[in-house]
């Protein structure tokens, strides 16, 4: 029993759920390193999965649906932050509000334009990487490596890319030191001629962009339709890792990981166990409260985080 | 005279915000039907004719304003702490999952001990679920936005297998057809549980009233608990010390007030107020614990907190216009053959939301720039 679980397959299928929770957590570090909290990313990664599909079914094309999402996440993330930091509001509930324009807006389209509340999407990308080999010919080994590591959608090796920046860009380069230090110490960056309002706005915008790409791997690539509230709390389990990955890329990486070897646990222990499936399906969501108590103490958010910029005259 | 008399004309604008959101609303409504190609003051016109043009229409708007007084005043009274209970959802489900529970269990009870042990069941439930990120937040300092979420959805998980677990067994006439239960739903809730319709009120005092109309006792329990929690938050010590935390949790430490103990108390309170959404499912509705139902409101709780300021008389008034929007929204949608889906209204709640914080902050700085000049 314990080999049916833990095989080959169940690394790459703990890759493929931890994609999108690693990707709009990755929003979720560039958006409160520069200060701003955007719990939004819930419903922008709804909303991507969404345009994805959308646009998908329209154009036949998987990769202009996949950019539509992610454009359609930079507008929600410019709505969030012309709300937090030009007009200054309460950042939690301008999140709150995306998150419900969101369930709105998609569900008002799916009646739209489907005329249903679940989307098939007619398209989607190719299997990037090596051709599997026929079970039997070859060595189970080289079948493992390539089931777990060179065999996903394009989307994953994207996503490993976008770490690598963006770990690069917010630690290695003046830009990235500027991003912090708005976070951190607002009043001293703009002492220093950083411009806080660009660089917040900026990274929110990032932020979106990074939650809408999550959403189209959501829908593209993991279910291969959309249905309504299908984000399921996953924008939050995002921000969970985030926190537990101590505001960085690569933490949140881990945590996305952690977080996926969970989900894709839960999936596996359906059937196989006698629990009811209800319990099974709490998982996620008990193992983000659990690692969320336990970053306690070790986790610090930046200084400035969800605190409005206001510029100190005379 | 002048400088004060514009003074004056500041504040009168802070209180009327959320009436220039919900203009702003409807106006990015109405763009929104144009775009669809319908015709705005029609889909106004029947929206609101329908909604509050005659008794069935208002009947109709307070039974669906009722949940979501409930949610509103839970919301409200933890941002009171400086709080944000966004599990209502998940309070909702408990809450209204246990009152079913005492409703079909204690079926040989009296109705004057089984509708107020349904009652408190509702609200013990609610406060509960909600206990627990108050105590995660007081104890450990961990953030109360994402725990609740997750409460949400571990309480959506354990509300469905409990439902399972208590699921009504299948009627001859389903039984006969092949028809499984889709969606499962428990056994009902005795008769002595059941809170009466106000049709059965209304009638016996000679008012025509629509006996389809479902809208029941729980709305005066939900004015009731707007009451309570004025009398709460103003009159009462706790009401006080709750405040005080929430405007400057170590000022509150300072003078003696333990912020700790007042987080969880006001979590409690407020998980209680949305467990009591079950009072009007379940108890005056669909005399049994169904999930479908109950989605969306403590959602649209933190809407109608936010339009109603956060206070009880607010949040009664948010409600209503929620109501309102929800019932006549529902009805356009018949009338003009679903061109116009009812999450139209989803979309103007959100718009409103986003309305009412910004013209909040702007007026707010309106008024700074204005003490400033004064």
């Amino acid at each position: 029993m314990f080999g049916d679980i833990f095989n080959a397959q169940f690394v790459a299928s703990s890759i493929r759920v931890a994609i999108p929770l690693a990707l709009a957590g990755l929003g979720g570090v560039f958006s409160e390193r520069s200060g701003v909290i955007n719990i939004g990313l819930e419903g922008i990664m709804l909303t991507g999965a969404f345009t994805a599909v959308a646009v998908t079914n329209f154009t036949q094309n998987p990769w202009v649906g996949v950019l539509a999402a992610i454009f359609v996440g930079i507008l929600l993330g410019l709505i969030h932050a012309v709300t937090c930091i030009t007009f200054k509001a309460n950042q939690i509930v301008s999140g709150v509000a995306i998150n419900l324009f969101a369930s709105g807006i998609t569900v008002f389209f799916c009646w739209l334009l489907f005329n249903e509340t679940q989307i098939m999407a007619k398209s989607n990308l190719p299997i990037w990487g090596l051709p599997l080999p026929n079970i039997g010919e070859g060595s189970t080994f080289v079948r493992n490596i390539i089931v777990m590591f060179a065999h996903h959608s394009p989307l994953v090796y994207l996503t490993i890319v976008i770490f690598i920046l963006a770990h690069l860009i917010l630690f290695k380069t003046p830009f990235g030191l500027r991003l912090r230090s708005v976070g951190e110490y607002p009043q001293a960056a703009d002492t220093m001629g950083v411009n806080i309002i660009k660089m917040r706005y900026m990274a929110v915008m990032t932020s979106g962009a990074l939650a809408g790409l999550a959403g189209s791997f959501l829908s593209l690539e993991q279910a291969h339709f959309f249905v309504k509230e299908m984000s399921g709390g996953r924008g939050f389990i995002a921000l969970a890792a985030m926190i537990f990955g101590k505001w960085t890329p690569l933490g949140t990486a881990g945590a996305a990981l952690l977080f996926g070897v969970g989900e894709a646990l839960a999936m596996r222990l359906q059937g196989v166990l006698v629990i009811p499936v209800q319990f099974i399906n709490m998982i996620p969501y008990l193992l983000a409260i659990f690692v969320l108590v336990s970053a306690i103490g070790r986790a610090t958010p930046p200084a400035a985080d969800g605190i409005p910029y206001e510029k100190e005259i005379g | 005279m002048k400088s004060i008399k514009k003074f004056d004309y500041y504040v009168l604008l802070e209180k009327i915000t959320p009436l220039i959101a919900v203009i702003c609303g409807l106006l990015v409504g109405a763009i929104v039907i144009i775009l669809i190609g319908e015709n705005p003051v029609f889909v106004y016109k029947t929206l609101f004719s329908y909604a509050i043009g005659n008794r069935d229409g208002w009947g109709n708007v307070l039974f669906r304003a009722t949940p979501l007084i409930f949610t509103g005043l839970a919301v409200a009274f933890a941002f009171r702490c400086g709080l944000f209970n966004i599990g209502g959802e998940g309070q909702v489900y408990i809450g209204s999952f246990l009152a079913a529970w005492v409703g079909f269990t204690f079926t040989n009870f009296p109705a004057f001990i089984l509708i107020p042990l349904c009652i408190l069941a509702a609200a013990c439930g609610g406060a509960l679920w909600a206990a627990v990120p108050g105590i995660l937040k007081a104890k450990m300092g961990v953030h109360e936005v994402i725990i609740t979420i997750m409460m949400n959805w571990i309480a959506a998980s354990l509300s469905f297998y409990l439902a399972l677990v208590y699921k009504a067994p299948a009627t001859e006439a389903m039984i006969a057809a092949g028809v499984k239960q889709m969606i499962p739903h428990t056994k009902e809730i005795a008769q002595a549980a059941r809170l009466p319709r106000l049709y059965t009120i209304l009638n016996s005092i000679n008012i025509d009233f629509p006996a389809h109309n479902q809208v029941n006792v729980s709305f005066f329990i939900a004015i009731g608990v707007a009451i309570l929690a004025y009398y709460i938050l103003w009159k009462t010590n706790l009401g006080y010390e709750i405040r005080a935390v929430g405007y400057n949790p170590l000022a509150a430490e300072y003078g003696g007030i333990s912020v700790a103990k007042n987080i969880v108390l006001a979590m409690i309170i407020s998980g209680a107020f949305a467990g009591l959404v079950g009072t009007n499912e379940v108890m005056g509705y669909k005399y049994r614990w169904r999930q479908e139902i109950l989605s969306g409101l403590g959602f649209n709780g933190i809407a109608v907190a936010l339009l109603g300021k956060n206070h009880p008389l607010g949040v009664v008034l948010a409600a209503i216009l929620f109501g309102i929007l929800n019932y006549g929204g529902a009805i356009v949608n018949i009338y003009t053959k679903g061109r116009i889906p009812r999450e139209l209204i989803m979309v103007l709640q959100a718009v409103i939301v986003i309305f009412v914080v910004i013209s909040d902050e702007v007026v707010k700085r309106l008024i700074r720039q204005r003490r400033k000049v004064v």
